[in-house]
């Protein structure tokens, strides 16, 4: 793939430079030639724009073609995956299901050194995967059934957006697919599938309460609570992502706040309505959020 | 009336002011804005074919029946017999026989006007009651591609009527009559369209 | 050589007045309302431009809401493709087609004046959503779901389709109107390989509008009956296709992009020769490759759907296509170079856009030619790499040609040599704002950063470039505002053109700047492929009768030839001014505006008022072999 670009660069270089010398050559030599002297007839212009305009371009795209064609073969051959996810898009944030149950949102976690197959859905318009570092990019469409492979050679994180215009916040539609080691990924992929933990302070006693009392539990899901919402990303272990709207603000105390009482300031036109909350009850609700991380072996 | 000869300014030559056919610009015309259609409807039934097998093997879906026959040959017999009239008035125009504009355009637009009025007095109603546009997409194909068809019928006649009050008028004679051919031109074209409306909605269900 | 002067301009001048201000049919006054409407379109476009750029200099800027800045690049790409680029290229050719081919109408002139006013009218009916603020903001290429409802549900899309739809009548009456000019109307010996390149352009671009056109006028009639009547095409629940949308839109899309770059070729190649003291060098090539790029350019549409998922063997079959799309203007490019450098170049403004085009149309190129490779489309597609790509084919073209027109042409439309000095200046700052503005873009996209996005994070390397692109736009529209004013001064003050300023070898040349009402004293008799340079005798547009020229001095008349070799076949008496292709546009406005707010019976009264029109346009008069 990278040989493809390499040489296509190359030769763009090539033509660009051999058009401008030849053009700025003609330009120069011409200026001392007389009008008079030009000659109408050209006997070599047929031969020169046949060899160069059809012959050698046509060679050179022609050999484009073949290459591109052999990366995506190597790209399409049989991709057997130990691992399928399926990703869904939603106005503006990534839903991502795996195949022990485990629900999670805008951050996907794969095993590094491993491919991934994943299946594509969306639940209202067009939008599109698109993580640079590690894949091409394909659409998810309604009403079909699109798919890819990842592949993550190292772990580390890699930065993703979407790349097909969705309405308003198209340019808040960022995930991160964090590529862990095969073991790390097993363990966040177990921890993941688990319920939420219980809250264990008072103030986040309280916060649950907020929570399942309010209309959160229309569109988010808890696993381990009542709340079962589908509208909305699974917060079971919210705590566990590093941002909030899709990667537009960092995760914090205090974003979290102004998150659940105006995510329109935050994210114009967000799907999420304000919620009336005292500061009271905020903050406890933002406290057992908080707590939403993984289980600690005891 | 003759081809109304007239100098150029070139010395000794004359040229006609009235031409038909492809000498003349508004036959140009014409054959262009037909190109043009015809390409809308190839875009359609393209469209059609694609959303079928989108659709999968069984079409039409959701248990509808396949569109019955006997009404829509009917009509097809009723239009495609109306290019008969309508080619006779053209061919008799050329030779200056205005009998025979009168009557040949006249018997086209009566055959027309049936065809047009039995699809929406008898066809549509009963499609209606099984697959309106709005119950999926076999519905929607339908009346699209047979709303198209019927509206350039629509048109076709409006243009007969047109044309057949100049001819009563005495607007054409062996030379000029560039406007009969336009309209048979433009006749027949809606005909053809109707092989391919037919063949791809009434008759492919039943393959 | 008697002087037909006074007779003629009897037969063929209009009143001036408000009235006929309405009613002219005449192309050079038609040609003119086209360019100045399109050129206010620009503006219009580049300003919207420059207010995303503004608010994208930087990361995190909150100059726009969301909303505001996804109406701005819905409309910018709106104005510029549809209002801005193909209206320019009718302009020129309805100015210049008649008398480069040695006529003095187009074929049809009332036609004309319909699809002009129908142009302004569908621009403004578009553009008066503003008012409302409820702008078209699905991108112009409006993909489905998001252009339905319920995710669209205001009037913002009506505004779309609708506009598109009427634009959509106005450009089929332009396709037929070229096409039989194109054809029909040449002068006696103006073989079709007697024809300029220019015109051959405009043929080009005519034909494939009038194929490419009915794609998406069936596209947004289809989406108009399922936004309103619940009609099922494009959702998938009840059996429709998303992608059918997308496979009608690129049907014409694609076509649509060589209909705009091919006039600006052909533009290239009037000037070219002209500055190069010489021939284009291998005008057959020349030709057949913009033939042959029309016609392929209907085989690649699929190469918009790459990150669609699609069979791997339709994907690669039109990746060939349009990897090999590319060759005819390779052929093209090295004739232009083989003319350079057999010539004498002749460094004035014209010839400078002219230059900085080549080589922008090259690096262009190139990074398309990248774009047909499938996996590197699916790694760049939809982002700032693609924008890079199509700014600069299609800002290039829209852009460089035109000004090389605009200074090319100047003098032979309103009669007056623009200043020179200050064209270089706007060229300069146009060149190396343009290349500012976009060149970063092919980075940008490399490094990840998506198209169509209100704005970005901070900290991941995107500012710098952002900045720099938004200031190199700012530069290129100072450059370009610099070619309106050295224009509009120029226009009243500057030198006085005589016919033949540059020495150019193409017809309108030969005739006086302006042209008179009637073009030619004498239609000519063409007998060379660059007849101002090889037949003195037709100077000031009056070849002498004993030499070939046609006075066809008796009536409103032109003369109509065969469509290949070019040799007479009739008179045809051309119609005078008429009110009716105004009139029918203001019916259409109505039946329109009542279609967009859903009032029947504004439709209605619309309707009517169409169909009177179209009467009151066809009622024999006498002036033409009636209908």
């Amino acid at each position: 793939m990278t040989g493809l670009w390499w040489s296509m660069l190359a030769v763009s270089i090539v033509v660009i430079v051999f058009v401008t010398v030849m053009g700025g050559w003609g330009i120069v030599k011409g200026r001392r030639r007389r009008e008079e002297d030009i000659e109408r007839n050209v006997p070599w212009g047929d031969r020169f724009i046949l060899i160069s305009g059809i012959g050698v371009t046509g060679a050179i795209l022609v050999a484009f073609f073949l290459v591109s064609l052999r990366a995506m073969s190597t790209l399409a051959r049989a991709r057997p995956s130990n691992l399928e996810i399926t990703i869904t898009g939603h106005d503006w944030w990534w839903e991502a299901r795996y195949p022990n149950g485990a629900v999670t949102a805008n951050e996907i976690h794969i095993p590094a050194g491993e491919r991934v197959h994943v299946d594509l859905r969306s639940a209202d318009v067009i939008h599109s995967l698109w993580v640079p570092e590690l894949a091409p990019k394909i659409d998810l469409i309604p009403g079909r059934a699109n798919e890819m492979w990842i592949q993550a050679d190292h772990p580390g994180q890699y930065r993703g957006q979407c790349a097909e215009y969705c309405g308003l916040q198209h340019a808040h539609m960022i995930f991160f697919v964090v590529a862990d080691t095969p073991a790390d990924f097993q363990t966040w992929m177990k921890d993941m599938a688990a319920p939420a933990p219980d809250p264990s302070t008072a103030l986040a006693v309280q916060g649950q309460q907020v929570f399942l009392s309010n209309t959160c539990i229309g569109c988010h899901a808890i696993r381990g609570t009542p709340a079962a919402g589908q509208l909305g990303p699974d917060l079971t272990h919210m705590a566990t992502r590093s941002t909030i709207g899709a990667g537009t603000v960092p995760l914090s105390p205090q974003t979290l706040e102004q998150w659940i009482l105006a995510p329109d300031q935050i994210k114009p036109g967000v799907t999420m309505p304000p919620t009336a909350l005292t500061g009271e009850q905020v903050r406890a609700l933002v406290a057992y959020l908080l707590t939403l991380g993984f289980e600690q072996p005891s | 009336m003759d081809l109304d000869l007239a100098p150029t300014g070139k010395p000794g030559e004359l040229l006609p002011t009235v031409a038909s056919g492809p000498r003349s610009v508004s036959w140009w015309g014409m054959a262009l804005l037909i190109a043009t259609e015809a390409t809308l409807f190839a875009l359609l039934i393209a469209s059609y074919w694609y959303l079928r097998y989108r659709n999968g093997p069984v079409w039409p879906p959701n248990g509808i029946k396949a569109p019955e026959l006997k009404l829509p040959l009917i009509m097809t017999a009723i239009l495609w017999s109306s290019s008969a009239p309508v080619h006779f008035a053209d061919r008799g125009i050329r030779k200056g026989n205005q009998r025979r504009l009168r009557l040949g355009l006249l018997v086209g637009f009566l055959l027309g006007l049936t065809f047009l009025l039995l699809q929406v007095v008898a066809e549509y109603p009963h499609v209606l009651k099984v697959s309106p546009p709005s119950s999926g997409v076999y519905g929607t194909l339908f009346f699209s591609l047979t709303g198209l068809h019927g509206a350039h019928v629509l048109v076709g006649l409006l243009i007969s009527v047109w044309v057949q009050v100049r001819a009563w008028r005495g607007a054409f004679d062996e030379h000029r009559h560039v406007s009969v051919q336009n309209f048979a031109m433009y006749w027949h074209f809606v005909d053809t369209v109707w092989l391919f409306v037919l063949a791809t909605i009434y008759l492919a269900p039943h393959v | 050589m008697t002087t037909l002067a006074e007779p003629l301009e009897e037969l063929w001048s209009e009143e001036p007045g408000l009235g006929t201000w309405l009613s002219t049919v005449d192309h050079k006054r038609l040609a003119k309302k086209y360019l100045y409407t399109a050129l206010a379109f620009l503006i219009l476009g580049g300003i919207e431009a420059s207010i995303m750029r503004l608010q994208l200099a930087h990361s995190n800027l909150k100059l726009l809401d969301p909303e505001t800045f996804n109406q701005l690049f819905t409309m910018h790409g709106i104005t510029m493709v549809f209002l801005f680029s193909v209206p320019v290229f009718s302009g020129f050719g309805v100015y210049m087609i008649p008398l480069m081919i040695g006529t003095r109408e187009m074929a049809f002139p009332r036609l004309n004046a319909f699809t002009y006013w129908g142009f302004l009218a569908a621009g403004l009916f578009m553009y008066s959503s503003f008012l409302i603020g409820r702008a078209p903001d699905a991108g112009w290429f409006n993909y489905t779901p998001l252009a339905d409802k319920p995710f669209a549900g205001g009037v913002n899309i009506d505004f779309y389709a609708l506009g598109l739809i009427f634009l959509g009548i106005s450009t089929t009456g332009t396709a037929i109107n070229f096409l039989t000019t194109i054809l029909k109307m040449r002068a006696p010996g103006m073989t079709l390989n007697r024809m300029p390149i220019f015109v051959w352009g405009e043929l080009a671009m005519q034909v494939s509008l009038l194929f490419a056109q009915p794609a998406l006028t069936l596209a947004t009639v289809m989406l108009m009956l399922q936004r309103h009547w619940h009609w099922h095409f494009f959702d998938p629940g009840a059996g429709g296709d998303n992608l059918l949308w997308q496979h009608l839109f690129w049907i014409f899309g694609h076509p649509l992009v060589y209909i705009i770059v091919l006039p600006g070729l052909g533009i290239l190649a009037t000037i070219l020769p002209t500055f190069a003291r010489r021939p284009m060098v291998g005008y057959t090539w020349v030709v057949l490759a913009e033939m042959a790029t029309a016609f392929i350019g209907f085989g690649v549409w699929v190469h918009h759907m790459f990150a669609t998922d699609l069979p791997a063997m339709s994907i690669s079959f039109i990746s060939l296509t349009s990897f090999l799309v590319a060759i005819p203007s390779g052929i093209q490019v090295f004739a232009w170079l083989a003319t350079l450098v057999t010539g004498k170049t002749i460094l004035k403004t014209p010839m400078l856009f002219v230059l900085g085009f080549i080589l922008i149309f090259v690096i262009g190129g190139v990074s398309g030619v990248m774009a047909a490779s499938v996996p590197f489309d699916q790694a760049t597609t939809d982002s700032y790499f693609v924008v890079a790509h199509f700014h600069y084919i299609m800002a290039g073209v829209a852009i460089f040609p035109v000004l090389a027109a605009i200074y090319y042409w100047g003098p032979k439309i309103w009669g007056r040599m623009l200043h020179e000095g200050w064209g270089k200046v706007s060229f300069w700052l146009v060149f190396v704002g343009f290349n500012l503005a976009f060149f970063p873009m092919h980075i940008l996209g490399l490094l990840g950063m998506p198209r169509r996005t209100y704005t970005y994070q901070s900290g991941l390397g995107w500012d710098s470039y952002n900045l720099v692109e938004t200031i190199g736009t700012f530069i290129m529209g100072i450059g370009i505002l610099i070619s309106f004013v050295n224009w509009a001064w120029s226009v009243r003050h500057g030198e006085r053109a005589g016919n033949d300023p540059w020495k150019s070898e193409t017809l309108e040349w030969a005739t006086s700047s302006p042209p008179p009402d009637y073009d030619f004293e004498t239609i000519p008799e063409v007998r060379s492929l660059h007849p101002t340079w090889d037949q003195p005798e037709l100077k000031d547009g009056a070849q002498p009768p004993d030499q070939g020229g046609r006075p066809l001095a008796e009536g409103h008349r032109v003369l109509a030839t065969s469509m290949l070799d070019a040799t007479p076949e009739a008179i045809v008496d051309m119609p005078h001014e008429s009110l009716w292709p105004f009139f029918l546009v203001v019916g259409l406005t109505v039946f329109f505006y009542g279609a967009l707010v859903r009032i029947a019976i504004v439709a209605a009264v619309g309707g009517i008022a169409t169909a009177i029109s179209v009467l009151g346009w066809i009622w024999p008069r006498g002036q033409t072999q009636e209908m």
